[in-house]
């Protein structure tokens, strides 16, 4: 049945064709060449002619390679044994452990039926205030982390695996370096966070087509997972460095390009794969987080300005900090009135508060006399930075609310703030409390 | 008539080519044979004896060779009693059912019927022996609300006899309940339930009339300042987390019409699922009952194959032209057109055509132009009258109105409610724009009033323009006043809280008597001797405005803060 073909007709960027019959859309086929076997998938069929994109890219193939063809679609093995390992961009371990072949499940699979879907209303907690209080993440979000390259961003995934409150994690790096690959696979290993831990990882030097596979194949795990009754957190890295892949191939296969020489259906490839974010009525969630660089911080980008259009909200990396005025999660409303009750109001308190700090902050820099206001507002921002914004920080919501009556306390007379009386009251500090506090400091 | 059959001969991204012996219809629907499953297509191009296929599912698995069958019909929805309270994807599959059937996930291949064969109660209202055209009503049943008529198909053109009509009672929509014939012998068996096919658009009317009467939606800077009329279209262009859906809700849930259709096109699935719980719940203040029981919902999320999203938008028009020769007034919501737009783009990528801007196809223009004239005023036969509105909102790549899709479509709207960045980041919500958008129709106040109060919305812009440059210090007290009133109808009339349960939504009496107050502050001269002073006298002016906009119509409360806000100014007054 599986017949092997050796006449390859053309080679063009990592796209082959040869002559076949009986070969279905999408299917899987092996490619043996002298420098070793790859898997290639078909892309296009024309009567006779079959073309292939070859997963390793095309160095090295001769016109005299045998292609096998399979007979099935790309498929990943799904199993608990998943766990604790990592694989590379063709589903191949990357970590020295068996190549794993039970169960094997579709990628790319059909989306969920929306009217199965149900409002998410269930709070993701990450031991990060400005996550926890100001942009709470919720069950089954899809939010992008728009970043400038050179910010932590890998840093704060890294962090968000360890801290979750999640039952697996599933990360899949794209166009990573070498390095930042060693960091997540130590760092997790060290928190102990790699044992519910699943990694397909791209890395820069691992050929073009690969880097394309790594969300479906990350995000046909996680539902996998999901379907199961877990509560899975997808982690991407970098989500720019896919769709320039779907650039580069789109553009060698001599596709239309429309906007900055993206392909014309990128909204569509990067809403099927965030649209995997769901929370299954009745069994478990699939939440994603991903990272975007947006090249020279231009949010008008194409690649962070269709994300934009899919995502339920973003957070907003700059300066070390996830700041808190371009950030925003949509969904943030439906988890924040439950959790407690001067939740909402104290997290609009002290945004605005903030937001006055860095108009005194601006008046210091033109030089501007500094008020009795302006130096509350000054000593405020400090500490806020300092105590709440610094990504290290690592406390649950309560207590990181508890921290911002403090720092309120500290800075302010209650009246200053504009919170309602009533939870002035009940959450506003003793004296003693804050004399207290200020030695332990 | 034998089937007409095909050969798949080569396949690329969700388009197949197919070689056919016999003859295929432009536009004609066919289903590939993959296995055990059929996949619907429809037939975009013939070239050379090669019919080329879009195909409204995912299409890997199909090989060369596999087999088509082609149906001779077009691409087409089913129009009857039953839709009002539907979910249905693009191709009008009933997703709840669906679901039943396959579970969580969307199945290909799997095709249900989109309207329940429920029993009806028919009221026949034509007898045998009378004469009727394509469209004319020969009987109603109760649907929910409304007295659904059942019509003769559009398709059939000319007039027909009946020669058998069923008597009142109770009947399955699928049962023949009439059967007509034309000169020619021709005899056609109807049933309730009729089939059109969704690009071609339905006349059956009179005439088509001028749209003249406001579409009140409740919200403020609309149905005064940029009203939409009953049969009109407008659009609603803005950046990503501007408010294009959440408006689109609020118009959904307010909007002085009978039926809403919205047609979920392209975008977040979340969205589709808050109007799938919430609407049950909500109640239409017009009816007292659920909102669901106007509401038909297409939903053709972004994750959903591409061809079937360009369908969708054609067949929530064709359900709305349906109901509107019923002598309703329907009003489509499309969000967003833009990925409709980018759906059309793939595909012409796919036929290879030569691309226009931004690479859109060059028949972009014409094809948007079509679909919003689908909108419309009629009189029906029988002198009644009947509308489809359509809003669309519009996702411009990096908020750029300048894009081919945003120009194309104001073209052919009659209002444009530009939504903007910077207002949504200052959080005034709506975030519609009041210079840049515009309307041509007629809304619930004088039109030369509006302008007296528009005038000072444009001046004050100027005037904080300015102030930009020469500071405060510099603006002289005459302009900083023109400055805080433009501001002042902003913040009090511009702007709306819609998490606020009174504010969400303003009845147009209670629109006209505000806006009388407001214009009279606006055209009176007060005694305000410094900026200072100014700027005090409107804080504390915006924050008895703002106390009364928050008071329910007519209370007690209401009467009190009109009477502390009109005695605060006329104090001040010269």
């Amino acid at each position: 049945m599986q017949k092997v073909y050796t006449k390859i007709d053309s080679i063009v960027g990592n796209v082959i064709t040869v002559k076949a019959d009986g070969v279905r859309n999408g299917d899987l086929a092996e490619i043996t060449t002298s420098t070793g076997k790859s898997y290639a998938n078909v892309i296009k069929l024309d009567g006779e002619t079959v073309s292939l994109q070859v997963f390793s890219g095309t160095q090295g193939v001769s016109t005299g390679d045998s292609v096998r063809f399979l007979g099935v679609p790309m498929r990943v093995s799904f199993s608990e044994d998943l766990l604790g390992r990592v694989f590379d961009g063709a589903g191949k371990p990357r970590d020295n452990g068996p190549e794993l072949s039970e169960n094997m499940v579709e990628i790319g699979g059909p989306s969920a039926n929306p009217s199965k879907r149900i409002i998410p209303k269930k709070m993701i907690r990450t031991g990060i205030p400005m996550i926890d209080v100001f942009n709470t993440l919720v069950e089954s979000q899809k939010l992008p982390i728009f970043s400038i390259s050179g910010e932590p961003y890998n840093q704060l995934l890294a962090r968000i695996a360890m801290q979750a409150e999640v039952d697996v994690i599933i990360l899949g790096g794209m166009g990573l370096k070498y390095d930042d690959y060693l960091f997540f696979r130590d760092t997790l290993e060290k928190s102990g966070a790699l044992s519910r831990t699943v990694m397909f990882i791209h890395t820069a030097s691992d050929p073009t087509v690969e880097c394309t596979l790594v969300p479906d194949l990350s995000l046909a795990v996680a539902e996998k997972f999901a379907l199961e009754g877990k509560k899975v957190l997808v982690l991407l890295t970098d989500m720019t460095n896919f769709a320039d892949s779907l650039k580069e191939m789109a553009i060698t296969m001599e596709q239309v390009p429309s906007n900055r020489g993206y392909p014309g259906d990128l909204y569509s490839q990067l809403a099927s794969r965030y649209e995997k974010a769901v929370d299954f009525e009745g069994a478990g969630s699939v939440t994603i987080l991903a990272v975007t660089t947006m090249p020279g911080d231009d949010v008008t980008h194409p690649v962070p300005d269709n994300t934009g259009y899919i995502t339920e909200g973003q957070y907003y990396l700059k300066g070390g900090h996830i700041e808190p005025f371009g950030s925003l999660s949509r969904l943030k409303q439906n988890v924040n009135k439950d959790t407690r009750d001067d939740h909402r109001a104290l997290m609009d308190g002290m945004i605005k508060l903030y937001a006055q700090y860095k108009d005194s902050l601006e008046k210091k820099s033109m030089g501007f006399l500094m008020s009795d206001w302006d130096e509350k507002l000054l000593k405020y921002g400090a500490l806020f930075e300092k105590k709440l914004m610094d990504l290290s920080v690592n406390i649950p919501l309560e207590e990181a609310l508890d921290l911002g009556w403090q720092l309120l306390a500290e800075c302010f007379e209650p009246n200053e703030t504009l919170l309602k009386s009533d939870l002035i009251k009940e959450y506003w500090p003793k004296r003693e409390d804050l004399s207290k506090e200020e030695k332990l400091n | 008539m034998a089937e007409k059959r095909g050969i798949v001969s080569g396949v690329n991204g969700n388009m197949v080519s197919v070689k056919f012996d016999d003859s295929v219809i432009k536009n004609e629907v066919g289903y590939i044979l993959v296995g055990n499953e059929r996949l619907k297509s429809e037939v975009i191009r013939v070239n050379n004896s090669v019919a080329s296929l879009q195909v409204y599912e995912m299409t890997g698995g199909i090989k060369v060779g596999d087999e088509v069958v082609f149906t001779n019909e077009l691409l087409s929805v089913e129009l009857g009693p039953g839709l009002l309270t539907q979910v249905f994807d693009g191709l009008q599959n009933p997703l709840p059912l669906l679901a039943e059937e396959c579970g969580f996930f969307l199945k290909r291949g799997v095709y249900l019927d989109p309207l329940p064969n429920k029993e009806w109660d028919f009221t026949p209202s034509k007898k045998v022996g009378d004469i009727v055209r394509e469209g004319d009503s020969f009987g109603s049943v109760p649907e929910g609300l409304f007295s659904h008529k059942i019509m003769v198909p559009f398709q059939f053109l000319g007039t027909w006899k009946i020669k058998e009509i069923k008597e009142a009672g109770k009947y399955k929509a699928r049962d023949t309940i009439c059967v007509i014939e034309n000169e020619k012998g021709e005899k056609k068996k109807l049933s309730m339930i009729i089939t059109q096919p969704v690009k071609m658009a339905i006349k059956g009317y009179e005439e088509r009339v001028r749209p003249d009467e406001t579409m009140v939606t409740k919200i403020r800077i609309i149905d005064t300042f940029l009203p939409v009329a009953k049969g009109g279209t407008y659009c609603t262009p803005g950046p990503f987390g501007a408010g294009k859906t959440v408006l689109q809700h609020l118009t959904s849930r307010n909007a002085d019409v009978d039926i809403v259709i919205i047609a979920a096109c392209g975008e977040r699935a979340g969205e589709v699922v808050e109007i799938l719980k919430e609407f049950p719940e909500l109640v239409d203040p017009k009816t007292g009952r659920s909102l669901m029981e106007r509401t038909i919902i297409i939903c053709n999320t972004s994750s959903m194959p591409v061809a079937a999203r360009e369908a969708s938008v054609y067949t929530a028009v064709t359900m709305a032209e349906y109901y509107r020769n019923m002598g309703l007034d329907v009003l489509l919501l499309a969000d967003s057109t833009s990925r409709w737009a980018q759906a059309m783009r793939e595909m012409s990528g796919r036929l290879e055509e030569i691309p226009g801007d931004e690479a859109f196809p060059a028949y972009l223009e014409s094809r948007i132009a079509e679909f919003y004239e689908r909108a419309g005023k009629v009189r029906l036969r029988d002198g009644e009258f009947g509308s489809v509105t359509i809003g669309g909102s519009v996702s411009p790549a990096g908020g750029n109105f300048e894009e081919p899709v945003t120009q194309a479509t104001l073209k052919v709207v009659g209002a444009f409610h530009g939504l903007s960045r910077e207002r949504s980041d200052a959080r005034k919500y709506p975030a519609i724009d009041p210079l840049d958008s515009w309307s041509k129709y007629h809304g619930i106040i004088e039109q030369e009033r509006v302008d007296r109060a528009y005038s000072y919305v444009r001046r004050s812009a100027e005037v904080s323009q300015m102030m930009k440059v020469v500071g405060e210090e510099g603006t002289s007290i005459e302009d900083y006043i023109i400055y805080q009133k433009g501001e002042f109808v902003d913040s009090v009339y511009l702007q709306q809280n819609s998490f606020d349960p009174v504010d969400a939504a303003v009845t147009v009496e209670r629109q006209r008597n505000v806006f009388s107050v407001l214009e009279d502050i606006l055209l009176s001269d007060f005694a305000l001797s410094d900026k200072r002073d100014a700027r005090l006298f409107f804080n504390e002016l915006r924050q008895k405005f703002l106390d009364w906009n928050g008071a329910v119509e007519l209370s007690e409360e209401y009467i009190k803060r009109e009477e502390a806000l009109k005695a605060f100014y006329m104090e001040k007054r010269k």
